[in-house]
C-alpha cells in the first residue's frame, strides 16, 4: 500500500476544461491506472460536456454524488482557485491537490483556517501532484522516469523531485510514492506529515526528503524524524548558496528574520541522524549505499 | 513588491494613523518650495530608497533651520546611498520626504507579519523600537510580544490591550494604542501585504502614539486585485536586470560569481548553484525559465547573463518533463547563435526527448560541451570557467 494515491482512487479535476486542465489530464489518463482513476471533471457553467471522455459536472458535489470521487485536482487559474479549493473541501473531498502556482497567501490563510475543522488533506498549491508508480499519477510530474518501489519521496520543488526520481530509478531503486508538496509559504502538508505517513507505510522502506531554504517546515520535520521515524532518510537542502532577503522562484524560498538558512537546516537533520547531501548528484547513489548495507 | 516610506505613510493616514506631517520632494527648488509649509525646528530630511538602513548611511538628517534643510536636500538628492541591503555602489536618492520633528518620549516597534509556523498573521510588538528588531530577537527575545491574529474573527481587543501593556504603553492610551494597531493590522489585511513594519513606532513628549517611519511589503501574487497598490512599484528602485527578466516571464537574480547558469524550476535552479559551489565555482545567477520556455525566452535568457561582465562560462541545466528536451535544444542553439556567445556552453538535457535533443546539439555548429549528469556538468563547467 502505498501513501494518499493508488490505482483505487477515483479523482475529480476543477478546471479541466482550460488549456493546463485538459493537457494534464489527458496525460494523466494515459498512464497506468488513468482510466480508471480519473472519473469526472468539473468547470461551472461546462456540465454535461465531455473531455477526453471524462464526463464535466456543474460543481464538485455534483461529480461526488454522481461518480463517488475522492480526490480533487485544480489547475483552476489563481484568483478562482481559492474558491475550488474551499468548494473541494466542502464537498468533503478526502484528498485535494492544487497544481496552481501564484494563489495570493491571503487566500491559503484563510483555506487553512476552513481547513480547522475539516477531514481533507490538502496538497500544494505551488505543487507538480502526487504520483505512485505504475498505479495513479496525479500532476504534471513526466510519468515515464519513474518506477515502482520502496523508497517515498517528499519535496517543495517540481523539476529538483525529478532529478531525484531521475536519479534513484537510474540507480536500480522505484519508488513507493512521490508527492511535491509546493514551494508556498502558506500551503496544505508539510514535510512532516508526508514524513509519517511513509513511516507507517509497509510499502515505504526509506525516504528521500528534498528541503529548500526559508521557513522552518524541514526543522520541524526533522524534530519528529529524532523521536519518531523507523526508516532510513536522506535529504538534500537546496538553497545554500542563496543569499538572505531574496525570492528564490518559489514564495516561501527567501531566508528572513535570522531563520531557513540551509545550514539550520541541515544541522537540525544531521542533529535527527539523517543522511544530508551536500551535492544534489549524490542524493540517488546515497539512498543505494543506505540500502544495501541495510 | 515593496514601496517607499512616503507611499507607505499615505496607506497609514488613510487608516487613521498618525504620522508626522511632510512633503515629498524630487529636486532642490521643490524643497525651497515646499519645506517652509512644514512646522520646525527641527525639521527631518529623509532619502527615499527601498532599502532598509538608511540612517546609518546618512540618508537621513534632523536639521534645525530650513538653510540646513537645503542644505541636506542639496547633498542627499542625486547621491548614491549605501547601506547594508543595497549594492556596494548604493541606490540612488531620487526623492526626500521632509519631516515635522517629533519630541520623542520614546521608541517602539510594532510588525504585522505572515508567520510559516502557525499559517496565520502574526502582530509583533517590543518596547525596543528604533533598532533591528532580528538584533533584539536574537539578544533579548524576552522583549519580542507576538499576537496571533484569527482571520475571519479578526484582531481582538483585549489581545491588542495586553500587547501594548507589554510594549509599555502608558495605561491612558491603551485605548488609542488597540484603535491604532487595529487600523495597521487592517491596512495590511486589506492590502494583501506581506509586511507591515512601523519602527519606531514613538510616544511623544505631549503623549501621542506617532508612526515615525512605515515599511511595506505586498505579495507579488495578489498584485492582480490590487491595482491602487501596483500602481505604486518604482521601477527606478529595482535591478534592471531583473525588471527586464520578469517582463519575460524569467526569473533572474544576479549573484557575484562567473558561472552562468539557466534552469528550469525554481529548485533545481537552486540545487545547481549549490553543486556549481560544490565543485568551487562560484554562480553568477539564478535563472529559472520556468516550466515551459520558449525559444524567445531562451535567448533573452542568454542575452540576460550574457550582460555580466564577470561570466566566464554558461551551464545549461534542463529536466524536462511536460518542457520536452528537443524544444530546448532547437531553443538552445537558435539563441546561440543570435547572441554570439563568447564563453564555454555546458549544456546537460535530461527528461521527454532526450536523445532526439541530444542530436540537435551534437548537430548544430555551435560548440557545446555536452554533460550525463548534474555532477558531470558541474565539474567541466568549473573547469571551463578556469
Amino acid at each position: 500500500m502505498p501513501i494518499l494515491v493508488n490505482r483505487k482512487s477515483r479523482i475529480v479535476t476543477q478546471g479541466i476544461t482550460g488549456r493546463t486542465g485538459r493537457f494534464h489530464t489527458a496525460n494523466c489518463l494515459a498512464y497506468a491506472f488513468g482510466r480508471d482513476c480519473f472519473v469526472a471533471g468539473v468547470t461551472p457553467g461546462r456540465g454535461g460536456e465531455c473531455i477526453e471522455d471524462v464526463p464535466v459536472f456543474e460543481s464538485v458535489v455534483e461529480a461526488r454524488d454522481q461518480t463517488g470521487c475522492d480526490v480533487s485536482v485544480i489547475y483552476v487559474p489563481p484568483p478562482f482557485a481559492a474558491a475550488a479549493m474551499i468548494e473541494a473541501i466542502d464537498a468533503e473531498i478526502g484528498l485535494v491537490i492544487c497544481i496552481t502556482e501564484g494563489v495570493p497567501v491571503k487566500d491559503m490563510i484563510q483555506i487553512r483556517h476552513r481547513m480547522a475543522d475539516s477531514t481533507t488533506l490538502l496538497i500544494g498549491p505551488n505543487c507538480p501532484g502526487v504520483i505512485t508508480p505504475e498505479e495513479v499519477k496525479i500532476g504534471i510530474m513526466p510519468g515515464y522516469i519513474h518506477r515502482p518501489g520502496p523508497v517515498g519521496v517528499v519535496s517543495r520543488s517540481g523539476t529538483l523531485t525529478y532529478e531525484v526520481v531521475g536519479q534513484l530509478s537510474g540507480v536500480g531503486l522505484g519508488q513507493s510514492t512521490c508527492v511535491g508538496i509546493g514551494g508556498d509559504p502558506i500551503n496544505g502538508m508539510k514535510h512532516l506529515d508526508i514524513m509519517a505517513l511513509f513511516n507507517a507505510d509497509p510499502a515505504t522502506e526509506a525516504v528521500v526528503m528534498c528541503g529548500e531554504i526559508g521557513g522552518t517546515d524541514e526543522e520541524a520535520c526533522a524534530a519528529w524524524i529524532k523521536t519518531h521515524m523507523t526508516k532510513p532518510v536522506v535529504a538534500f537542502i537546496a538553497g545554500a548558496t542563496a543569499p538572505p532577503g531574496k525570492r528564490m522562484g518559489h514564495a516561501g524560498a527567501i531566508i528572513a528574520g535570522g531563520t531557513g538558512s540551509a545550514e539550520d537546516k541541515i544541522r537540525a537533520l544531521e542533529d535527527a541522524g539523517v543522511a544530508v547531501v551536500r551535492s544534489p548528484a549524490e542524493i540517488g547513489t546515497r539512498m543505494r549505499d543506505l540500502l544495501g548495507a541495510a | 513588491m515593496k514601496i517607499h516610506e512616503y507611499q507607505g505613510k499615505e496607506i497609514l493616514r488613510r487608516y487613521g494613523v498618525t504620522v508626522p506631517p511632510s512633503v515629498v520632494c524630487r529636486s532642490v527648488d521643490e524643497v525651497d518650495q515646499l519645506a517652509p509649509t512644514i512646522m520646525g525646528p527641527p525639521w527631518v530630511v529623509k532619502a527615499q530608497i527601498h532599502a532598509g538602513g538608511r540612517g546609518k548611511g546618512g540618508g537621513v538628517k534632523v536639521v534645525s533651520s530650513l538653510e540646513d534643510v537645503h542644505q541636506a536636500a542639496e547633498e542627499m538628492l542625486g547621491m548614491m546611498l549605501v547601506t547594508h541591503q543595497t549594492s556596494p555602489d548604493g541606490q540612488q536618492v531620487r526623492r526626500l520626504l521632509i519631516e515635522e520633528g517629533a519630541a520623542i518620549h520614546s521608541e517602539m516597534y510594532l510588525g504585522v507579519v505572515i508567520d510559516r509556523v502557525s499559517q496565520r498573521v502574526v502582530i509583533i510588538g517590543s518596547a525596543q523600537g528604533g533598532m533591528d528588531i532580528e538584533s533584539v530577537a536574537a539578544s533579548t527575545p524576552e522583549h519580542i510580544h507576538r499576537l496571533s491574529v484569527d482571520p475571519v474573527a479578526g484582531v481582538d481587543d483585549a489581545g491588542l490591550a495586553l500587547l501594548a501593556e507589554k510594549m509599555g504603553i502608558p495605561s491612558d492610551l491603551q485605548l488609542e494604542a488597540v484603535g491604532l494597531f487595529s487600523s495597521i493590522y487592517q491596512a495590511f489585511w486589506e492590502s494583501d501585504a506581506s509586511l507591515v513594519e512601523i519602527n519606531p513606532l514613538i510616544l511623544t513628549d505631549d503623549q501621542r502614539l506617532v508612526a515615525l517611519d512605515a515599511k511595506f511589503n505586498f505579495d507579488d501574487s495578489a498584485l492582480f486585485r490590487q491595482p491602487d497598490i501596483a500602481a505604486l512599484r518604482d521601477f527606478d528602485e529595482e535591478n534592471q536586470d531583473e525588471v527586464d527578466a520578469s517582463a519575460h516571464g524569467l526569473n533572474y537574480i544576479a549573484l557575484d560569481g562567473s558561472i552562468g547558469c539557466l534552469v528550469n524550476g525554481a529548485g533545481l535552479a537552486m540545487a545547481t548553484m549549490d553543486i556549481i559551489k560544490f565543485y568551487g565555482g562560484e554562480p553568477a545567477n539564478f535563472l529559472d525559465v520556468g516550466g515551459g520556455a520558449t525559444t524567445e525566452q531562451v535567448t533573452e535568457a542568454f542575452k540576460l547573463m550574457l550582460r555580466n561582465e564577470s561570466l566566464r562560462a554558461i551551464l545549461v541545466n534542463i529536466f524536462g518533463g511536460i518542457m520536452r528536451c528537443d524544444v530546448v535544444a532547437e531553443g538552445l542553439v537558435s539563441a546561440a547563435q543570435e547572441v554570439n556567445l563568447d564563453v564555454p556552453l555546458v549544456v546537460r538535457l535530461e527528461g521527454t526527448n532526450v536523445e532526439r535533443g541530444r542530436e540537435i546539439l551534437a548537430e548544430s555548429n555551435i560548440e557545446i560541451i555536452p554533460a550525463a549528469t548534474m555532477a558531470e556538468a558541474a565539474e567541466k563547467v568549473v573547469a571551463a570557467a578556469g
